[in-house]
């Protein structure tokens, strides 16, 4: 499977990115000590222009790179969280509307239809505005706007997995329900799962960054839809401050794209190959 | 008539969904920190007691929650979304003023979108796995990562400020007194970048989907037959295979029309266009409450439609679906 991952070399582009970013989000400290707020120059630098300003300065002469490196932190941080609530949130009613049937399968997918319906970002403007904008409240928010596709997903999966043979089998040797649930079925829908989740981290990202454009960030972390919200009144003036953020964000969600479908690839060599070949 | 009953379903569907919207809405406002009346009276309210009396007498602040609840739900059925303080107008005045810009910009959106990934979709699946199938695919990679904002400001920059082809902003020149035929042409000037940016991304979500739908039918035995028959490609490909391939597209297009709406506030303030996601942007700096969740209620509306229309078109389009109904 690793092999099937590695031949792909659009999914080896996107691990050795989501290595840089991860490498400078997690030196950022180390690399900008001042933080990004530091008002270090003149403001609206050209980059390029100033040693140790290789991107310039912003409209209160704060280092650009120091921003881009430190706001890697919140997108990361928020995208990985969030999607991990979601599937703490999506998991659960998909693997019981799926394995038990009936009038709870009926409820959930009537609530998870519901949310389905309202428009997923109006829903996170909405929410993270009336919780008032904090790194928790956004990767709540997302969480709670991202979660539905991983249901139906799990659903789906669990009603295919429990009609097999070792299901029965385990039900013959007397296993409870729940123990069949979680020992049997779940394991074996993990890799669906995982496929979804690289997906669903690169969306958060893309989530957090369009909240942060439009003011809703917090206002204690430095992010790179903040950066770019801030210069697009500027934008005639100062192209680089909306610029960099934006390759920056491009990048990191295009690499997680690349992982999650080079992981479909792999987990599902069949499924692929129909779309692909 | 066959078509008539399964649509009343959907709008009674559409009605409960909303009603549940409306609940949902009454609980935020429950949710946020403070008074509920401070809160719906957001930042112009802050300061006069009177108003803010006024306000928890009209919200029934001092009943019992149900009976409380009632009467908002109540109020939002008879069409009253509250008055925006900071505006000075009932919401529902508000959007309805903007409403007309959105819906021109999302559905110009939607089109495009949906037109040039079908026929970008198909392009490249018939030259599988030549650069030029590969060169899509890529491009399609990269706008799907791309963020809307971002993209609308990049436009903004190279189309308006460097080549000054296209106006970067608005809605229609302001002062210039177009009638007719030139305002209309004024206005699709003004409407080229915020609704090309906007359907950008949804562009390579459809291309990406027709691809792979495309790939996938030509495999079908149907094929095979159509092939041995003796037909030419081009004509294979466009009348038994596209027909069958398009199906899953227009679904998926019903079900990402949320995101298009969605995607509108992000266009809107870039381009100050003139719509109800600006409406919400303005509310989210004075903290307007009420036209927040009134322009969030509308948008949800706005989806269901377009989900009932996908719907009709689907049905349009596959005969098959009314039968097996």
């Amino acid at each position: 499977m690793i092999r099937r991952f590695a031949s792909n070399k659009g999914a080896v582009i996107g691990v050795l990115i989501l290595l840089a970013v991860i490498a400078l989000a997690v030196s950022a400290d180390l690399l900008f000590p001042r933080g990004p707020w530091a008002m270090v120059q003149r403001p609206f630098l050209v980059p390029f222009s100033t040693d140790g300003l290789p991107l310039g300065t912003d409209t209160l002469g704060r280092d650009v790179a120091a921003g881009l490196v430190h706001g890697a932190r919140v997108s990361l941080l928020v995208g990985l969280v969030s999607t991990l609530v979601a599937l703490m949130i999506g998991v659960p009613l998909g693997a019981v509307a799926g394995f038990y049937g009936g009038w709870a399968d009926e409820g959930a997918m009537r609530f998870t239809e519901f949310f389905q319906t309202i428009p997923n970002f109006a829903l996170a403007i909405v929410l993270v505005a009336i919780l008032e904008p904090t790194l928790g409240s956004i990767t709540l928010a997302i969480a709670i706007v991202s979660w539905p596709p991983v249901a139906r997903l799990v659903r789906a999966e669990v009603m295919a997995v429990k009609r097999r043979d070792y299901v029965d089998a385990a039900r013959l040797a007397g296993l409870s329900k729940f123990r069949i649930l979680t020992g049997e079925v779940l394991p074996n829908t993990v890799s669906p799962i995982i496929v979804m989740a690289s997906l669903m981290v690169a969306t958060a990202i893309l989530l957090e960054s369009s909240l942060s454009f439009l003011g809703l960030g917090d206002p204690n972390a430095m992010s790179w839809g903040y950066m770019i919200g801030a210069a697009r009144t500027v934008i005639r003036s100062a192209w680089w401050l909306s610029f960099f953020p934006g390759v920056a964000i491009l990048l990191t969600v295009l690499a997680l794209n690349l992982i999650g479908e080079g992981l479909s690839d792999a987990l599902n060599p069949h499924l692929s190959r129909k779309g692909t070949a | 008539m066959a078509v008539i009953a399964p649509i009343l379903g959907r709008l009674v569907k559409a009605l409960v969904t909303l009603l549940a919207i409306a609940v949902l809405n009454f609980f935020l406002i429950h949710a946020a920190p403070g008074d509920p009346a401070v809160v719906l009276a957001g930042e112009a309210g802050a300061a006069d007691e009177q108003m803010i009396a006024q306000l928890r007498e009209r919200f029934g602040l001092d009943q019992p929650f149900h009976v409380q609840l009632g009467s908002y739900v109540w109020n939002i059925v008879r069409l009253d979304f509250g008055y925006s303080f900071r505006q000075g107008a009932p919401v529902l005045d508000l959007i309805l003023d903007r409403l007309p810009a959105t819906l021109i910009l999302t559905l110009t959106a939607f089109c495009i979108s949906l037109t040039l990934g079908i026929a970008l979709g198909v392009a490249a699946s018939a030259r599988v796995g030549k650069a030029s199938d590969s060169l899509l695919t890529t491009l399609a990679l990269l706008f799907y990562a791309t963020p809307l904002y971002w993209a609308a400001l990049m436009a903004v920059l190279v189309f308006s400020v460097e080549l000054g082809w296209l106006p970067g902003f608005g809605y229609e020149t302001v002062g210039a007194g177009y009638t007719g035929l030139a305002r209309i042409g004024d206005v699709i000037r003004h409407l080229i970048l915020p609704a090309s940016t906007l359907g950008l991304f949804f562009m390579a979500v459809y291309m990406r989907m027709t691809r792979a739908s495309m790939l996938e039918v030509a495999q079908m035995d149907f094929v095979k037959t159509a092939r041995a028959k003796g037909l030419s490609g081009p004509v294979i490909r466009r009348r038994h295979v596209l027909r069958n391939a398009i199906l899953p597209v227009v679904t998926l297009a019903g079900l990402q029309a949320g995101q298009l709406v969605g995607g509108a506030v992000l266009t809107e303030t870039v381009f100050a266009w003139p719509g109800i996601g600006r409406l919400m942007f303005e509310s989210l700096a004075a903290r307007d409450y009420n036209t927040i969740l009134g322009v969030f209620l509308v948008s949800a509306a706005m989806v269901i439609a377009f989900n009932i229309l996908t719907d009709l078109v689907y049905r349009l389009v596959d005969p098959r679906i009314g039968a097996r109904a």
